[in-house]
């Protein structure tokens, strides 16, 4: 009963807040891919870098990655999608998967190179980073959330 | 029963003023925890507190020599991952949202310094080491703080990575903790000079605990003044009006002999969003060194930029020296600078009766749960993927192949965890919030009501662009 009153008392606008959070966060957005096509990129890696850093790439690709080594043993992780491949310099390592999942992904190193090899991080984008563009939105909501609470 | 009047006044009503309305809306929303009574009985006693204090230094002398003596590399020895990775961590999620300067209460560094100024390990007695000067009053607040800061900054590429540089840190932060214990009263390298007791105190003032007195005027009276004497921190609780000095030891309220001492749940933030008179700009230069590290950091720890990790690296190259540059502008003259614009731009609109100066002071505390949420999503970023390096380590501390708990080799798929980006955009869409609801509530209490937009929205504007900064560089 109290949390009835207490909900009454709640002026419309914040109620719909949460409501448009929701529809910020889930609503499908109007980002159409190209064509699924086949990708092969050629990444260097060298201390604590990967050559190119971003590789992106459309929905359904199918993507292969030729790692070379350049100086010590590194690999190649990719957050979200769990496949990786290992190459030891001179002996270059092919790895392929279907880009089925969109948005951005890191690239991680997974054998231990070196004392950044942490932070030996690059980036994978498949199609629209739909999280990017629903951070952005929910950040402008807030902002009018934010100032709104205090101004009426 | 019948009840005589005497005089007519006594049937008057006097509404509360504005700041007695505060108090008593305050009392409302606190819960003393010591009303608890085991809660009560654990501060009574000067032993718990002790005990953790004695385990936070084992593990800080163990860390020190795992990082001299365990393996060079980073990924595979306790002090790289149990500093930089689990302390922080919690540090970061844990303590200072949800405790302030609970982790002040247990840090080992003052510790050693603080039981030779007060000549026991328990509680004080006579044989008391040190000068007991006052810190010099120039040097006062968060100035050196946020330049030590700064300077971990710039070499952070290899004081996070390197275990004997994290050691050899650790152990020049403990000597100076000692030697300013011997010669300053009070913690005076807590309060002045720990680069995380700077941070640590100006973000509890956000923390949902306070160590306030219960009456004041019990304190007023109270001639011996036994808190102010015993207060390792050298503070008056009578006098607190933030959290942001008060280190949670709980010595005050063992030694008051008036049980006047209460340790409170608040709401989030109840130190912010009133209007300070204050002219201090510390306060101001060590949020804007917050917001700036946590995008320098965010750029070079989770970016995919080769260049930028390589020259951060390695130190003293000229790609170094640009780094510096880079680094140290970005957070001494671009971010002050744009503030400093943009508190001025939001002043100009009302023609402001408050200087410059203290405006930018006061809205200083706005930008407190704008960096504070941005230091949470890094973190999320920064750690959520590495956690099996705990496990490991655990298990391997110095990375000699040793497997003491069998986790060694274990692994969590925490990178692959889909919900991560969710919680980099919830804290940092909380912190966004947090500020402009902050910046809009100094402005109103600002004459003339209205213009309100005018007056808060290029600091509005400014707290925005930073958060899209971050949600760039944390999930693009």
């Amino acid at each position: 009963m109290r949390f009835l009153i207490w909900f009454r008392s709640i002026p419309l606008i914040w109620k719909l807040m949460p409501l448009l959070a929701a529809v910020v966060l889930v609503a499908p957005l109007p980002f159409s891919g190209g064509q699924p096509t086949d990708r092969h990129y050629r990444v260097e890696a060298a201390r604590f870098a990967y050559f190119p850093g971003v590789l992106r790439a459309n929905p359904g690709d199918r993507v292969t990655i030729e790692l070379v080594a350049t100086d010590v043993v590194h690999g190649l992780e990719i957050d979200g999608y769990g496949v990786g491949v290992t190459a030891d310099p001179g002996q270059p390592a092919t790895m392929t998967f279907l880009a089925d999942r969109s948005g951005s992904f890191r690239m991680r190193c997974s054998v231990t190179c070196g004392g950044m090899h942490p932070f030996m991080i690059g980036k994978l984008q498949v199609g629209q980073n739909q999280w990017l563009w629903r951070g952005a939105g929910l950040a402008l909501l807030v902002v009018v959330a934010g100032a709104w609470k205090v101004w009426k | 029963m019948e009840v005589k009047l005497q005089d007519a006044d006594e049937l008057t009503f006097y509404p509360p003023t504005p700041a007695q309305s505060r108090r008593i809306t305050e009392r409302q929303s606190r819960f003393d925890l010591t009303q608890v009574r085991w809660i009560r009985r654990l501060m009574d006693s000067r032993w718990p507190l002790f005990l953790a204090r004695a385990i936070t230094l084992a593990g800080f002398v163990f860390t020190i020599l795992a990082g001299l003596f365990g393996s060079p590399v980073g990924s595979h020895n306790f002090a790289i991952i149990f500093v930089w990775l689990a302390w922080w961590t919690a540090l970061k999620l844990l303590f200072i949202p949800l405790g302030g300067r609970a982790w002040c209460s247990v840090c080992p560094l003052p510790m050693p310094g603080e039981w030779l100024q007060r000549g026991g390990l328990v509680s004080r007695s006579e044989r008391r080491l040190g000068l007991g000067k006052r810190w010099p009053k120039a040097l006062r607040g968060y100035w050196l703080q946020a330049g030590l800061f700064l300077t971990i900054g710039i070499f952070s590429a290899v004081t996070l990575t390197d275990a004997r540089v994290t050691a050899w840190i650790l152990l020049g932060l403990i000597g100076l903790a000692i030697g300013l214990s011997l010669v300053f009263e009070n913690r005076a390298f807590c309060s002045n000079v720990c680069p995380i007791g700077g941070f640590t105190g100006m973000y509890s003032q956000m923390a949902p605990v306070e160590l306030r007195v219960r009456d004041g005027q019990v304190c007023a009276e109270h001639t011996e003044k036994t808190c102010y004497q015993e207060c390792p921190w050298g503070v008056y609780p009578l006098a607190l009006k933030d959290s942001s000095a008060c280190g949670l030891c709980m010595e005050c309220l063992r030694v008051c002999p008036q049980d006047n001492i209460a340790l409170n749940l608040r709401p989030f933030g109840s130190d912010l969003g009133a209007t300070r008179r204050s002219q201090r700009l510390d306060e101001a230069f060590l949020a804007l060194v917050m917001l700036g590290s946590a995008l320098a950091f965010a750029a070079v720890f989770t970016g995919p930029w080769g260049g930028l990790k390589g020259a951060a690296y390695a130190i003293g190259s000229q790609a170094w020296v640009g780094y510096a540059v880079g680094f140290l502008g970005l957070n001494l003259v671009a971010l002050p600078l744009v503030y400093g614009l943009v508190v001025r731009l939001g002043q100009q609109s009302w023609k402001g009766w408050a200087s410059l100066r203290r405006s930018l002071a006061n809205y200083a505390q706005a930008m407190l749960p704008l960096g504070l949420c941005a230091w949470i999503a890094f973190t999320i970023t920064f750690a959520l993927p590495k956690l099996s390096f705990i496990l490991n380590v655990a298990s391997d501390p110095l990375g000699w192949g040793w497997n003491l708990f069998g986790t060694a080799d274990s692994i969590i798929e925490s990178a692959n965890w889909s919900f991560t980006p969710l919680l980099q955009i919830g804290a940092l869409a909380a912190g966004l919030f947090w500020s402009v609801r902050l910046i809009f509530q100094l402005a109103a209490q600002e004459p003339p009501a209205h213009k309100q937009w005018r007056k808060a929205g290029p600091l509005a504007a400014f707290s925005l662009i930073y958060t899209l900064g971050m949600l760039w560089l944390l999930v693009g």
